[in-house]
């Protein structure tokens, strides 16, 4: 079925399987190759994009169920002019990845987070990132990473 | 991980999804948050020909009261029963059980008529509706009809629903009293509980106890005749029959059931 998805602003319209996947959509028809497919059942929270501004498991969405629908991946979080996004940077700031494979996912969770939750507690930054699984870092940097992020929106 | 081939099709009314349902026979399977569908269909578990998404069908997303009652619409995502302030004043219950399905993403797509109509026993919502007593309202070819929650669970992956009929609403009778609690064991967060236990007003509902969720009657009886919360939690695996799996056999999880009772009817006495 011929699928249209905005995705980071620009249109991207293809013609698909009705079976294609948001995750395989973004990756082959977009050309956007950041969103990982990690574990591919909707445990591990690589695949993580904002569908309308809501984070979701891009392998567990149909491109279909994205038509006429708005896509943020990792790559539209930056200004045009190259900035990182606040998320993006405390993660670079504060260390919060290590091999880097989950970490598209975890910003993407984290930018979902601060959206709903401005100024969360260590808490809810925990559960908040329940979705997503981490190998490397044992997750402190990364929980410090968006408390720092938090902190710089909301100043 | 794709799932095998079918054809998809957009239902943009209710009307206009059981008519895609009639012509889909047999091998049509509506699709809503598509968070229990997908992935067993990534499986190969469901190969269904034709799935008809009904997830933009925004007139069944709602919380709503309703002549004493609680209405929420078939399509209504976790996250927004979790965030709903109607059910944080009148269905505490309700909210903070959505609230622990999943993870943040998977409650931003799963809806609660899809985990009910999925009618999977490890799920929470469908023992949160036993316990609140609750109506599901279905159309279908034949009009619409309402079933009693007792009545909606049938079976493992097994519901009252006909083939071509479509859950549209929940009715939730406002509770009498504000004695509630859900207890929720797993390992990780975002596994399905191991046992969970959803109490209001006295009625007791068990999630993964069997291959359906169950009301612990045997507790509620223990209760009704005057025992003490402790006395009558004794009995939550009464007429059970839970499985065994990698997460813990029948007998620990009936130990499960008795310790999260205990713990439920406690939580719910100090909240009553």
């Amino acid at each position: 079925m011929k699928v249209s998805v905005t995705v980071n602003g620009n249109p991207v319209t293809a013609d698909v399987p009705d079976r294609t996947l948001l995750a395989h959509f973004v990756r082959e028809q977009a050309g956007l190759t950041a969103t990982n497919v990690g574990c591919d059942t909707s445990s591990c929270g690589a695949c993580t994009v904002l569908l309308d501004g809501q984070s979701v498991k891009s392998c567990t969405v149909l491109a279909a169920q994205a038509d006429g629908r708005a896509v943020t991946t990792v790559e539209g979080l930056a200004s045009v002019d190259g900035e990182l996004h606040p998320v993006q940077q405390a993660f670079r700031a504060e260390h919060g990845l290590q091999c880097g494979f989950c970490t598209p996912g975890m910003v993407m969770a984290a930018v979902s987070l601060l959206a709903e939750n401005p100024s969360p507690t260590e808490e809810e930054v925990r559960l908040g990132l329940e979705g997503n699984l981490c190998r490397c870092t044992g997750y402190h940097n990364i929980v410090r990473a968006i408390l720092a992020a938090s902190k710089e929106q909301v100043s | 991980m794709i799932p095998a081939a079918f054809s998809y099709q957009r239902a943009g009314s209710v009307d206009e999804a059981l008519a895609l349902a009639a012509d889909g026979g047999d091998d049509a399977k509506f699709l809503a948050g598509g968070h229990s569908l997908l992935p067993l269909m990534k499986l190969r578990l469901a190969v269904p020909e034709v799935l008809i998404d009904i997830g933009r069908l925004s007139e069944l997303s709602y919380v709503r009261a309703d002549n004493g009652a609680i209405a929420v619409g078939a399509l209504t995502s976790y996250h927004d029963l979790a965030r709903a302030s109607l059910l944080a004043r009148e269905l505490p219950l309700l909210a903070e059980a959505a609230s622990q399905v999943g993870d943040p993403q998977v409650r931003h797509r799963g809806t609660i008529g899809g985990s009910l109509a999925h009618a999977d026993p490890a799920a929470d919502l469908p023992a949160v509706v036993l316990a609140l007593d609750a109506v599901l309202v279905a159309r279908g070819p034949s009009g619409e009809r309402q079933i009693a929650a007792a009545d909606f669970f049938q079976g493992l992956f097994e519901s009252a629903l006909e083939p071509g009929e479509l859950l549209t609403e929940i009715r939730i009778p406002r509770p009498a009293a504000a004695g509630w609690s859900f207890q929720k064991f797993t390992k990780r967060a975002i596994d399905w509980a191991i046992v969970g236990v959803a109490v209001q007003d006295r009625r007791v509902a068990l999630v993964n106890m069997g291959q359906q969720p169950v009301r612990a009657s045997a507790v509620e009886q223990a209760l009704a005749s005057g025992a003490a919360p402790r006395d009558a939690a004794v009995f939550a695996a009464e007429g059970t029959s839970p499985p065994d799996d990698l997460n813990g056999d029948a007998r620990y999880r009936a130990h499960l059931a008795r310790v999260l009772t205990a713990r439920a009817l406690d939580e719910a006495a100090s909240r009553g």
